[in-house]
């Protein structure tokens, strides 16, 4: 055990963990954070992730240890973020989630792409959202969101 | 006798609907919510009915104790029989209501206006909200199955826009699945699988258990089920971990390596005719001779492997033994026939458990819920008087779900001159399609509970009988809906196949429409007409004919000649042949890497009168794209030490980096009946994808997935 800080979603924690646990675990079990979901594990699906310094990071493998003192933002925490907001009000609209597990990887995703480029391409969209697994077939309308929010979008 | 099974258990109006003191209308359904947005349409159906506005109305999660028993939520039958009770029960309530007002005012119902739920009366402007007209006491009243209900022309809310319930805390990750369920002293637990289901345990290093012990990890142990619980999630993780690593396992017999293909087509197996849509006791019949005039015959094989429904999250369940009853969080389909299966392996009166289902990752059908359920249970029992919150692994999900069965469907047909079908003949082949937990002759709950057959105590897994039902199981949609002359169509229920197998999405329309959409391509190419007239030529059926057409002009379906590498097919079918008509055309290309690469997609679908639009596009397009997945991609591998298929590296999945542009027709008929829709766009997508690849490529492939390796092998051969 050992006391590690975190700064999680404009806040900061002291916490008591073995600095090997996955900050997912430590997001999830000691902050009640569970917007990040546990999908995988393995680093493959994107369920699990959330900003780190603006980019979006899977939290399933990589140590809390490797965290201490960075900007950590999780789903729950996008709403004070302008971009994050939008891409939040942008999946209502679209209505862009069936069961929703998959929901808050995405939003990370686009919310850390659409912060690092205004207007990304639709090849870019995909490219940003590919880490990550929807077995719902909610694809559709997450692209169409996502794609809705580039200042590059026709309308 | 009412027609609806869902009015028949739950005959009175309190077991539907309970006015709240605040104003709010309480809606008990029995039907889960599994992302189908099926909470969002019963809430419109409930608010347009009882005139309130849709905000007014609270779905009340269902739990054993006091949601009304509506068996599972399986079918596509959600809004035909949870939608069309409450419909009832909403109007029974209305009119009730209106008269409780009638005789307060003194006036005649009929003259009554509501505003949502404040029943006024014109003439002298008095009101009352329909709280204060019962007073907060229960209707006590039945459902009346005749009430009248809305004339489509009168519905404000039916067939407009909403939003789905849950989306807000979906985006902002607050949304609480059984995963994330905190309950004040919980466990949190993981299982310690065998390598394969013949596996049993030889032993547990007794260093790693005692090691384990003395840092405060529980070890359960029945027979050669283990299950590991502790305070701390990644200290249980951990301990599962070593605790793997140090078990013996005797594995027996080996795993099945034969083919499964040759398996289902070679084993031992029960074979039924089938006549419009139902098995027949009866002996099957020799396959006719080919028909007198044909002027060409054609068969076939198509082959769908073993596919899992490979959820998102992997299951889990809380439970809780409380001085002897026992408390299930699941997010399973069928919360009462868990209950009882539950109650059946422990030996427990119903009575002492109660199962609450709460919200979990898609499912898509019968997946790990319910086998997790059991095993938290397991555990509750074992460590009684804390919470255990149990989650299965991802590797638990990918190797231990039960999977849609490995099918074989074998066609034949003849056409005469002028290119009519005078002869088809289609023999399915499968394992069950029915695993779920439900209590039934020999024991059948507790045998398919995963967990029976690990414990020391344990239960072998049944052998199933037929599914007799109409287009149930393996023999779904195997009866074409074409006007063919009397189809010879049987059912072979397989035996002695290697994995466990239950319901998935669609369960045996995939294969058979895979089967008969694809075989159609082949016989219009064969008789030289194009193939959607091919379609039109053996189809009467207006509301079918139209789905064909929409879908093809929203495509722009070319007769004939293909001026590019653009391959195109389309496939219809009804679902079950009496629920949504759905037609699918795509237009794809296969790249130098002899990968399929969806471009535009194209589905039109007849579902009767539409309660929530945007809800069905969504199941349509989800269907379509899970489908596409299942025809692409995906195929449970396994190898003599068992399941190799492990993760989404080894079980691949369609990705945001292959989703076309999908434009989604509903052809409205508010006159007519609602039907389920959330399966029927997954047969016709994987023959249309079959079929625009035969037309891009030329190669006709007959096996799923329609992945690099069979496009360079059909192209070899
Ligand atoms: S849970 Fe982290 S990528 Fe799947
Ligand atoms: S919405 Fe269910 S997994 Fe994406």
């Amino acid at each position: 055990m050992e006391e590690i800080v975190l700064h999680v979603n404009g806040g900061e924690h002291r916490i008591d963990a073995d600095p090997s646990t996955p900050l997912l675990f430590v997001l999830r079990n000691h902050l009640g954070l569970t917007g990040a979901k546990l999908g995988c594990g393995l680093e493959q699906c994107g369920a699990c992730a959330v900003l780190v310094d603006g980019r979006s990071t899977l939290t399933c493998s990589a140590p809390v240890g490797d965290f201490a003192g960075r900007e950590i933002v999780t789903a729950e925490g996008l709403a004070v973020d302008a971009v994050g907001a939008a891409v939040q009000n942008a999946f209502i609209d679209a209505g862009a989630a069936q069961c929703g597990y998959c929901t808050p990887g995405l939003v990370i995703a686009a919310t850390a792409l659409l912060t690092r480029n205004a207007s990304p391409s639709a090849a870019d969209v995909r490219d940003a959202l590919s880490p990550h697994l929807c077995r719902c077939g909610s694809h559709a309308r997450v692209l169409a969101a996502v794609a809705g929010l580039s200042t590059g979008a026709a309308e | 006798m009412n027609a609806n099974p869902s009015l028949r258990k739950s005959p009175n109006l309190d077991d539907w609907i309970a006015l709240e003191a605040d104003g709010r209308i309480r809606v008990l359904s029995g039907k889960v919510d599994i992302g189908q947005r099926i909470s969002t349409a019963v809430a419109l159906i409930a608010a347009e009915e009882l005139e309130v506005d849709p905000a007014r109305i609270a779905m009340q999660p269902p739990d054993t104790d006091t949601a009304p028993d509506e068996g599972m939520t399986t079918g596509s039958n959600s809004i035909q029989q949870s939608g069309d009770a409450i419909r009832r029960a909403a109007a029974t309530a209305r009119r009730h209501l209106l008269g409780l007002a009638a005789a307060r005012f003194g006036t005649d119902a009929r003259t009554l206006e509501i505003v949502d739920g404040l029943v006024r009366d014109p003439a002298t402007n008095r009101s009352a909200t329909y709280v204060e007209l019962t007073g907060g006491a229960p209707f006590a009243i039945p459902v009346d199955a005749n009430a009248t209900v809305k004339a489509p022309g009168d519905c404000r809310l039916i067939g407009g826009p909403a939003q789905p319930r849950g989306i807000a805390d979906m985006v902002s990750g607050h949304a609480k699945y059984v995963q994330d369920l905190v309950l004040p002293g919980m466990r949190h637990a993981r299982v310690v699988r065998p390598p394969h289901h013949l596996a049993r345990l030889g032993g547990l290093d007794s260093e790693t258990v005692a090691r384990l012990e003395a840092a405060a990890i529980r070890i359960v142990r029945d027979g050669s089920f283990i299950a590991v619980a502790g305070d701390d999630e990644y200290a249980v993780v951990r301990a599962a971990d070593r605790l793997a690593r140090s078990a013996t396992w005797k594995t027996g017999i080996e795993f099945e390596e034969r083919d499964v293909f040759d398996q289902l087509v070679d084993n031992p197996r029960i074979s039924l005719p089938v006549v419009d849509g139902m098995p027949l006791e009866a002996p099957v019949s020799r396959p006719p001779a080919p028909a007198e005039g044909a002027a060409l015959s054609r068969r076939a094989r198509y082959e769908r492997p073993y596919q899992m429904h490979a959820s998102i999250g992997p299951s889990a369940a809380m439970a809780r033994d409380d001085d002897g009853h026992l408390m299930v969080w699941s997010h399973s389909q069928g919360i009462f026939p868990l209950r009882d299966s539950i109650a059946e392996s422990l030996d427990l009166d119903p009575s002492r458990i109660t199962v609450i289902h709460h919200p979990g990752p898609g499912c898509y059908g019968h997946n790990g819920a319910d086998d997790a359920a059991y095993e938290a249970a397991l555990v509750a029992r074992a460590l009684p008087g804390r919470p255990v919150l149990l989650k299965w692994t991802r590797d638990d999900e990918h190797a231990w779900e039960p999977y849609a069965s490995a099918m074989a469907v074998d066609v034949a047909a003849d056409l005469d001159a002028s290119g009519r079908v005078i002869r088809w003949t289609a023999e399915s082949h499968s394992d069950t399609h029915r695993g779920r937990p439900r209590p039934d002759a020999g024991g059948a709950g507790p045998a398919r509970l995963l967990a029976n057959r690990f414990r020391a105590d344990a239960i072998p897994p049944l052998t199933p009988t037929p599914n007799m039902n109409h287009h149930g199981g393996l023999h779904r949609n195997l009866d074409p809906y074409y006007d063919f002359p009397a189809p010879h169509l049987v059912k072979h229920l397989v035996r002695g196949l290697p994995l466990r197998t239950s319901a998935m999405r669609c369960l045996g329309a995939v294969a058979n429409i895979f089967a008969l959409e694809c075989f159609m391509d082949e016989l219009a190419e064969a008789a030289d007409i194009d193939r959607l007239e091919f379609r039109f030529n053996h189809l009467k059926d207006d509301r079918a004919r139209a789905v064909l057409r929409a879908a093809a002009d929203a495509i722009g379906w070319r007769r004939a000649g293909r001026p590019d590498d653009l391959g195109q097919g389309l496939a219809f079918a009804r679902y079950k042949n009496d629920m949504t008509f759905a037609a699918v055309a795509v237009e794809l290309r296969v790249d130098d890497q002899a990968r399929v690469r969806l471009d535009r997609a194209a589905i039109a679908a007849d579902s009767g009168q539409v309660i929530d639009r945007d809800g069905l596009r969504a199941q349509l397009e989800g269907g379509f794209l899970q489908a596409a997945s299942w025809a692409l991609y995906e195929q449970v591998r396994y190898d003599r030490d068992g399941v190799t298929s492990r993760d989404w590296e080894t079980y691949p999945i369609l990705g945001f980096d292959n989703v076309p542009e999908i434009d989604v027709i509903i052809l409205d008929r508010p006159a007519a009946e609602s039907l389920g829709a959330g399966e029927a766009a997954g047969g016709p997508t994987v023959a249309a994808i079959g079929n625009a690849i035969a037309d891009a490529t030329g190669l006709r492939l007959r096996r799923m997935p329609f992945d690099p390796d069979a496009i360079m092998a059909a192209a070899r051969r």
